[in-house]
């Protein structure tokens, strides 16, 4: 478990979920997305999912937000069991409280469509007897910077990706969400926008008692923001713990290997080490057979490896 | 210490003409790239760098180039005749473009790709060649076999080890790289950026221009940089000086809210930059950034001119004595 000392219950554990697709007519062919991912989320902390492409991030963000279903495993959210929940009523609950953000804010948003769209798809379904919609949007457009006046009844395209992503934000703001998945939420920013959105995050986070899966393959912006960290590698959670324990004294070959390729300030790479990423596969093999039979260790109660695996 | 110069832009103009107007992308931009040198120009989406890139070397329109001259080893490649440029693409000048790794055709195999790219350019594709090819393909830890195979069997870091490949095949004096790391995960981004130091290191490209907006691979591998903001150049000087004293404001603020070793917003909160870049159709004179810039004055609304600080570095602003190399920070 990554950290009760402060005796804070979990909003979200996952408990060895896995997803694995199938694809073919004839011949059936598998591919193990996930495969034994445990984790919990604490109220009021950011948890970043660091992976490459394909290392199956996203689906673990697409699994919580209940958009595929897990092959094996369970995910708890407040203690129950929502792989098992089939009703609208007990959905629309799940969603009321759950909400994902991902990574191009134009596609979330009709074209067709002025913005306040997405409000009142919101007050529709989650809140039907909220009676002063336009005060309340207001309200939580000014609490992510936004000035209502410029941005309710715009169009998408008049409005920047940073805008649009504050606009989505502000929605699950207005649901008062517990859990907000955000996926690569700022790949698509600028460097002088996305960081106004990473402060925004954290602070609501703080100040609400929210928790968020920060999705992300920018170890720098990971280490930045959040407060537990784990690293994912072809399916497996290869590494997690406090986000500095994680960065300062990574032990998984892999982990190492991610830390040593980030183009760091301050810091310029060794230009006579021979950097050749596919390696990496090797050395994790070695390890592997290092460790055989020892599975997932924690090192420390908040710092725990991937030792070797069945 | 002096040395070669291989491209030299003067005050290059290049617009879209569109049916509202001209969005002036690229508006009066200056700059040297010398022999062995990477210079990394870097900037924000908009900021023209792309632009760019494209001037220098696609020349399609509805880009126009407008004024101002890009003399490469002595000849103005402006206005020089399409079919002389032509001779010089691929040999003298290369691009790696952006999105390159889909412009591999999924239906032919990495070798048929290089043998009509070598057609294309009138290069016969004899065995020497190929063997060329070979060596070239083993110096990045990629097996033969990769020559047989079609794109969609690589990873992303691995076609984009084969365009660059491509791109470098002929020994160009310049290659124009641009954004070749913004689509690979971090590993192969790292593998990438030191690749194209290792083809100037060893000689086998003369120089490169990195257009990217990630500024920390700039300074892991770049010599100089050039920092762009809507259309105009805004500071060029050598990249630690840059990046360790920046002078424009704006380079200021868009170093500050670089994420660095050991950053946590429990410990120190980064700051962005408010608003937005302007809106370049037909837009007037004046500093650029002054719209966002918290030493704005009346005398911002007139283009500043460029100034050399030191040898090497050179900035664009009304107020860069009075502001210090702090800034806001």
């Amino acid at each position: 478990m990554l950290d009760d000392k402060k005796g804070k219950t979990p909003i979200i554990a996952a408990e060895n979920l896995g997803k694995v697709f199938t694809s073919g007519v004839f011949v059936r062919e598998q591919t193990v997305a996930v495969q034994d991912a445990s984790f919990e989320m604490l109220p009021g902390t950011v948890l970043s999912l660091i992976g490459e492409s394909g290392s199956g991030k996203t689906t673990i963000g697409k699994l919580m937000l209940k958009l595929i279903k897990p092959s094996s495993g369970k995910l708890f959210y407040h203690g129950q069991d929502i792989t098992t929940i089939k009703s609208k009523d007990a959905l629309r609950d799940y969603y009321r409280k759950v909400q994902g953000i991902f990574q191009d804010p134009f596609s979330s948003f009709n074209p067709l469509f002025r913005v306040d769209r997405v409000f009142d798809m919101v007050y529709d379904v989650f809140l039907p007897d909220v009676k002063n919609r336009e005060e309340k949007t207001a309200e939580v457009l000014r609490s992510v910077n936004l000035n209502p006046k410029r941005t309710m009844h715009q169009f998408p395209h008049q409005l920047s990706g940073g805008q649009l992503q504050r606009l989505l934000i502000a929605r699950s703001l207005l649901l008062d969400v517990d859990v907000l998945v955000a996926d690569e939420l700022i790949s698509m920013l600028d460097a002088s926008t996305r960081m106004g959105i990473l402060n925004l995050l954290v602070d609501i986070c703080r100040e609400r008692g929210m928790s968020i899966l920060f999705i992300t393959h920018d170890l720098a912006l990971g280490y930045y923001i959040s407060d537990y960290t784990m690293i994912m590698h072809r399916g497996r959670l290869v590494e997690k713990g406090a986000t500095g324990k994680v960065y300062q004294k990574p032990i998984h070959p892999y982990t190492k290997m991610l830390f040593n390729s980030v183009p760091d300030i301050g810091h310029k790479w060794d230009k006579n080490e021979a950097f050749v990423p596919e390696h990496v596969n090797r050395e994790i093999a070695a390890f592997y057979r290092k460790n055989a039979g020892q599975g997932f260790e924690y090192v420390d109660p908040d710092h725990g490896v991937l030792l070797s695996v069945e | 210490m002096e040395m070669e110069t291989i491209l030299d832009v003067q005050e290059l103009k290049a617009y879209y003409r569109i049916l509202k107007g001209d969005v002036k992308a690229l508006d009066g931009v200056s700059f040297q790239v010398r022999r062995g040198e990477i210079l990394g120009i870097a900037g924000e989406s908009g900021c023209g760098k792309s632009t760019l890139a494209n001037t220098l070397i696609l020349r399609k329109k509805p880009l126009r180039h407008m004024a101002g001259t890009a003399t490469l080893l002595g000849k103005d490649i402006m206005t020089m005749p399409e079919e002389e440029f032509q001779r010089l693409r691929f040999r003298e000048i290369s691009i790696i473009p952006q999105y390159a790794l889909d412009a591999l055709s999924p239906t032919k195999k990495i070798k048929t790709f290089i043998t009509d790219m070598a057609h294309e350019h009138g290069i016969p594709t004899n065995a020497a060649f190929l063997g060329k090819v070979a060596e070239r393909f083993a110096m990045v830890n990629l097996d033969k076999n990769v020559l047989n195979k079609y794109p969609i069997e690589l990873s992303g870091g691995m076609k984009q080890r084969v365009i660059m490949i491509i791109s470098t095949l002929m020994n160009p004096a310049l290659v124009i790289a641009d954004e070749i790391t913004s689509a690979l995960d971090v590993s192969s981004q790292r593998f990438a950026a030191s690749m194209l130091m290792g083809l100037r290191d060893q000689k086998i490209i003369g120089s490169a221009i990195f257009i990217t907006h990630d500024i920390s691979i700039l300074y892991q591998i770049a010599d100089r940089l050039l920092i762009m903001y809507a259309g105009h150049a805004v500071e060029t000087g050598p990249v630690d000086e840059l990046i360790n004293s920046p002078r424009h404001p704006y380079t200021q603020a868009l170093i500050n809210s670089l994420p660095k070793v050991g950053a946590q917003i429990k410990h120190q909160r980064l700051e962005g930059i408010k608003g937005t870049p302007p809106e370049l159709l037909d837009i007037g004179p004046g500093c650029r950034f002054r719209f966002r810039c918290p030493y704005q004055t009346k005398v911002c609304a007139q283009t500043p001119p460029t100034e050399d600080i030191s040898e090497d570095h050179s900035i664009a602003c009304w107020h860069y004595e009075k502001i210090g190399s702090e800034g806001v920070g």
